[in-house]
């Protein structure tokens, strides 16, 4: 008689213990309907802790009775951490809902043809629109574009081509430099160039500032994906007697191309929403100004802003409608972002 | 006719090339700009702020006043500046925030790490990441007009709770807009930033330490206690410190939900609180020019301020490994 090992999962949870999951899961939701509804806490929040604690109370007890200690500190923290991500996803739900919800009501087809020169905060939503927000934004978006892709992938090649003396010192001040406060890139600005050289507001002043702040971002996105180029590649660019720079130019920069490109998109999408420096720099005006170099400018977080601080019903649609249009914006970047990074390079 | 022409050997040499010469000094060039951008930072505010910084000497940190008077053609009567009242204030939010946050971050994180499908895993991070490059006028706004009612809610509840404890003191009874909700605001936003050093400290753990204890016969609790908490303590500390100091450096968030008072506070539930990079956008717009001064002074000690913490964190974080962020 022989018998033939059929193939088990005893590690699969049975029927029976997915009815006791489920029920657990039931005797928890009615547990906090209870708790909060005896006491004086309120609210989704209060409802969605309770819910956890008691989950976790729940099934722990009932690891105790079964398996003793060790399973009920384990299912515990089950609950527990499920918790933390459950508490670090809230917030970003309640802001993507909040935008929504209040910012289409100021969306309307004037948006993108009118600025607001010629409406004040009180006047109902179809008058003015977002025109020199976004001409703004695209200009200083730009203009820092121009200055920090150049430093930042220099910076990155430094780290990983040339390997110098510097690579440690430099590495430790990008990462300082992250860490630098958006106002004082922009005091910094403002006291070293504004005030001494142009002595007026202009979406230059506000790009230089940005530039500071968008150059760890690039740098050290740029390094890790230049570290992902295999030194073959390098090798045999060498070997083929190519010089350090053709083989840098013609080969390790095009074999990075879209993670380059996926840094420059996370650097934009750092300094897209940049406030502070441009309360200093640029001026916040509210007509479309087409000279970067001089004049004050508009930007979609200075209208935010602005209308934000008006404080009437109006102006605080719009304020929603700048930030609707400002999260879409950042989506797009980081969606983009994402897509070109997965697409050559995968980790 | 024809002549083989025999070409004479190349000389061979180390030596770079005059164009790759070039390239590593326009390379090395770029690479040291970091080097010459925070120094130049750290002189013109030091070089605009002097004149404030020796007039006012020690007291600029000490002393809680900023007042300033002057005369009908804009000259300077009488000046006090002093940081201490915002800079207690600096402090103190990012420390509510980061008390929020660590605990948070790392359970999150362990989640994450070992107990999310694989699935869920790829969609949390990317939110996650995503939250993390959200503009802080977003976190403002929202704090104030969504979060910030349920926030005094909770205050309320600590006091009259917990009130006993003299950080929790509310005297006088007044919850809107304190340091407590700023620091809520900026937990949620520094909350991305740790959970993400953390993730990827914890990732690192030794795998064969964790099958090892696995094999022994650890639960998964059990495995995380002996094993990947002792390997990412130090990390988390760092990625902690990362925070800490992005909250003392935010400006707008700050700004929209804190009641900025000219005063040390210590209860962290009151309304009135302090923060440097406010004050320096609620004065700039007012400014006189010697005010100004003393915003780039006030500047220039958020910017060293920053800098430390962001540099002990960097060390700390990469002691246990590449730090990821």
């Amino acid at each position: 008689m022989s018998t033939t090992a059929i193939p088990t999962k005893p590690w699969a949870k049975s029927p029976r213990d997915r009815i006791i999951g489920f029920s657990f899961f039931f005797a928890a939701i009615a547990f906090s309907y209870f708790f909060v509804a005896a006491t004086e806490m309120k609210g989704k929040l209060a409802y969605a802790f309770i819910f956890f604690l008691a989950y976790a109370l729940i099934s722990s007890t009932f690891s105790f009775i079964n398996r003793g200690r060790q399973a009920a500190k384990d299912a515990f923290v089950s609950a527990l951490v499920a918790l933390g991500a459950v508490v670090t996803v809230a917030p970003i739900v309640s802001i993507l809902a909040t935008v929504l919800q209040k910012g289409i009501p100021g969306l309307h087809f004037g948006i993108l043809s009118n600025d607001m020169s010629m409406a004040t905060p009180t006047d109902p939503i179809p008058t003015g629109g977002l025109l020199h927000a976004i001409t703004g934004t695209l200009t200083l978006v730009t203009l820092s574009l121009i200055l920090s892709v150049p430093i930042g992938i220099l910076t990155a090649l430094y780290l990983t081509e040339i390997k110098g003396k510097f690579v440690g010192p430099i590495r430790f001040l990008v990462q300082a430099m992250s860490g630098v406060p958006s106002i004082v890139a922009g005091l910094f600005i403002l006291s070293a160039v504004l005030y001494p050289i142009t002595k007026n507001y202009s979406a230059l002043m506000g790009a230089l500032a940005l530039t500071i702040l968008m150059i760890p971002t690039i740098a050290r996105t740029s390094e890790e994906v230049l570290l992902l180029i295999p030194n073959e590649l390098r090798e045999a660019g060498t070997a083929l007697g190519g010089t350090q720079w053709r083989t840098v130019a013609m080969i390790v920069v095009p074999a990075a191309r879209s993670g380059l490109m996926t840094a420059i998109i996370l650097g934009i999408a750092r300094i897209a929403g940049e406030t502070a420096p441009l309360l200093l720099l640029t001026g916040g005006g509210d007509k479309v100004n087409s000279n970067p170099f001089s004049g004050s400018v508009g930007s979609l977080p200075y209208y935010i802003w602005k209308s934000f601080l008006a404080g009437s019903p109006e102006s605080i649609t719009r304020a929603w409608t700048g930030l609707l249009v400002l999260m879409i914006v950042v989506l797009i970047l980081f969606i983009s972002a994402r897509a070109l990074s997965n697409r050559k390079i995968s980790k | 006719m024809t002549a083989t022409l025999i070409p004479s050997p190349r000389k061979i040499s180390t030596e770079p090339r005059r164009s790759d010469k070039v390239f590593r000094g326009v390379v090395t060039s770029g690479g040291l700009s970091s080097l010459v951008v925070l120094g130049l930072i750290a002189a013109f505010l030091a070089y605009r702020g002097f004149e404030v910084l020796r007039a006012e000497g020690l007291s600029f940190i000490t002393s809680a006043e900023w007042s300033i008077t002057l005369d009908e053609s804009a000259n300077v009567v009488e000046s006090n500046f002093g940081l201490s009242a915002m800079l207690v204030g600096t402090i103190l939010c990012a420390l509510v925030a980061v008390v929020i946050a660590v605990p948070i971050s790392v359970l999150s994180a362990l989640y994450l790490n070992f107990y999310a499908p694989a699935w869920l895993k790829k969609i949390l991070v990317a939110v996650i990441d995503m939250m993390a490059a959200f503009p802080s006028i977003l976190f403002g706004i929202w704090g104030f007009l969504v979060l910030m009612p349920s926030v005094e809610y909770w205050a309320k509840l600590i006091n009259r709770y917990l009130g006993w404890i003299p950080i929790f003191e509310v005297e006088p009874y007044f919850f809107s807009r304190s340091p407590f909700v700023a620091g809520v605001v900026l937990a949620i936003m520094i909350i991305p930033i740790i959970t993400s050093v953390s993730r990827e400290i914890f990732a690192q753990a030794p795998l064969d330490r964790i099958q090892a204890a696995f094999a022994l016969g650890a639960t998964r609790w059990a495995m995380i206690k002996a094993v990947v908490i002792p390997h990412g303590r130090s990390g988390v500390v760092g990625g902690a410190m990362l925070g800490l100091g992005r909250a003392m450096g935010e400006t707008v968030a700050v700004y929209t939900v804190l009641n900025i008072v000219y005063q040390i506070n210590w209860q962290i539930l009151l309304g009135a609180g302090g923060n440097v990079a406010s004050l320096i956008i609620l004065k700039f717009g007012e400014a006189s020019e010697f005010e100004i001064k003393a915003l780039m002074a006030a500047g220039l000690i958020l910017f060293l301020l920053t800098l430390a913490v962001n540099a002990l964190a960097n060390v700390i974080v990469k002691t246990t490994g590449k730090s990821g962020r």
